[in-house]
């Protein structure tokens, strides 16, 4: 197999917060269609590194390229261009309060790509029924489970028509029982091609959707491997360590 | 004992028609620009550069902490030396909107502040500008937050145009000033005027609490 030029291209990546470095030069490839499910201690830069994906935190040094055209963090064009090729879903939801579900959806594809009325509509009302919400059109976010409104925001990401998906454990402010639903809709789209990356704590999703993990540690990438590899045949004592905790 | 001859007031009802016309259009006026004025500062202030903060909060500094009555005689006796002359409604209607936007500034940024940092994300990641996400995202749900704050305001405003018959501003007050001097009638003219802004305030309140959630920021604000 002929390896695909990465979609995500990421060399040397550093960022600190004042004297705390945070990510110490991450190297990371992602092809296109792949899914990498990143893991971690809290505070080993996890959530940094998907922000500074899609230029929410500016890097200290390295680059990064998304689909071979290089982040210019400086030109705010540039990147309102690069968000619409990687959508980012967060662990709060964050819908907009004041808006009813469709308009959620059809907010930013009317304001950046022009798409209004009942074309936005129609697109809208489509991408609902992919996260098996077709009747919650109309319906409020307040109105909505934790699950359902998850579901709304992949909904309203995947409007913008991402090339890549960053997902910041996205499952972790759900109830036990909801959790399902939203994986579910993440391993359609993983199903489809599209390209991911997640921050999760969901190890036996992790295994079974992700052609790749990566460990992270103090900043680094302290492993990376399959998921068949990483989980059964652990390297290092610090993943040996992160894993033996988690049970 | 008094005795009240409220017939000699009311029979003068076209000027307190006038005069309570005139009230809604100054508060109306008020509203609508100061609305505007004060999400505007509240932007400077929060979001906007520095230079632009520091001089919103000058302005909602300097006007907070003067007598509206002083804004209103700086405007209309001050600014014809600067050359601007106005008419005593156009100089009040000025006072107020300069007033009610220094005082929504603060409300409407009380607001802006406590808006989750994941909204602003959100929508900067979804490739909308921060002047999108400002108006779109962060606006309505600021305003809903603070509007029964920005409705009291809107309202003691409303009552302050009073004062506006300083400068013979043609408003409900003057027009009972007016008909007091005629008919000697003062504890009546101004009972009715105090009737009429009673009047005035509770419809204006209730009228202002309806229109928001429906109007300016709930479930209809789309555009
Ligand atoms: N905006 C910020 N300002 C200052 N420090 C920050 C900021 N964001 C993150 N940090 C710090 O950077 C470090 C890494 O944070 P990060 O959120 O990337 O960790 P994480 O791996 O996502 O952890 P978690 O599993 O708890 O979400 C932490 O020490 C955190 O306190
Ligand atoms: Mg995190």
């Amino acid at each position: 197999m002929v390896p695909a030029e990465p979609i995500v291209d990421i060399r040397g990546l550093r960022k600190r917060f004042g004297s705390n470095e945070v990510l110490r030069g991450i190297d990371l490839a992602v092809a296109p269609g792949e899914v990498v499910a990143i893991i971690g201690r809290s505070g080993s830069g996890k959530s940094t590194l998907l922000r500074c994906i899609n230029g929410l935190e500016s890097p200290d040094a390295g680059t990064l390229a998304i689909e071979g055209r290089p982040m210019r963090l400086d030109d705010p064009r540039a990147m309102r261009d690069l968000r619409q090729r990687v959508g980012m879903i967060f662990q709060s939801f964050n819908l907009f309060p004041h808006l009813d579900v469709g308009h959620n959806i059809m907010l930013a594809p009317g304001l950046v790509k022009g798409r209004r009325g009942a074309q936005g509509e129609a697109r809208a009302r489509q991408l609902l029924a992919r996260v098996g919400l077709d009747d919650k059109f109309e319906a409020m976010p307040a109105q909505l489970s934790g699950g359902q409104q998850q579901r709304v925001a992949i909904a309203r990401a995947l409007a913008m028509e991402p090339q890549v998906l960053l997902c910041d454990e996205i499952t972790s402010a759900l109830d036990p029982e909801l959790v399902a639903e939203v994986l579910a809709v993440v391993e359609m789209l993983a199903s489809e091609g599209m390209t991911l990356l997640m921050v999760t704590h969901e190890m036996r999703f992790a295994r079974k959707v992700a052609d790749r993990v990566v460990f992270m540690h103090e900043g680094a990438i302290h492993e990376t491997g399959p998921a068949s590899e990483l989980f059964t045949r652990p390297q290092t004592t610090e993943l040996r360590q992160f894993l033996a905790a988690l049970d | 004992m008094v005795s009240l001859d409220f017939a000699a007031v009311l029979e003068q009802w076209p000027l307190l028609v006038q005069g309570i016309g005139a009230t809604i259009w100054l508060v109306a006026l008020a509203a609508t620009l100061g609305g505007f004025l004060g999400i505007a500062c509240a932007w400077a202030r929060t979001w906007g550069p520095k230079p632009l903060a520091w001089l919103a909060a000058g302005y909602v500094e300097s006007i907070r902490n003067t007598p509206f009555i002083v804004q209103l005689f700086v405007i209309f006796f001050g600014l014809p030396s600067a050359g601007v002359r106005l008419s005593p409604e156009w100089a009040s209607a000025l006072a107020m909107v300069i007033n009610l936007g220094a005082y929504a500034g603060e409300i409407v940024r009380a607001g802006v502040e406590a808006t989750p940092r994941g909204q602003v994300e959100a929508g900067l990641s979804l490739a909308l500008t921060p002047g999108q996400v400002f108006r779109r995202v962060v606006v309505p749900p600021a305003l809903a937050r603070v509007w029964p704050a920005m409705v009291s305001q809107i309202v003691i405003v409303m009552l302050g145009s009073a004062v506006c018959g300083q400068i013979s501003a043609r408003e409900l007050s003057y027009f009972a000033n007016l008909i007091q001097s005629r008919n000697f009638r003062a504890f009546e003219a101004y009972l009715v005027a105090t009737a009429g802004y009673l009047v005035l305030a509770i419809a204006l309140r209730r009228l202002l609490l309806w229109v928001g959630p429906r109007f300016l920021f709930g479930t209809v604000w789309r555009g």
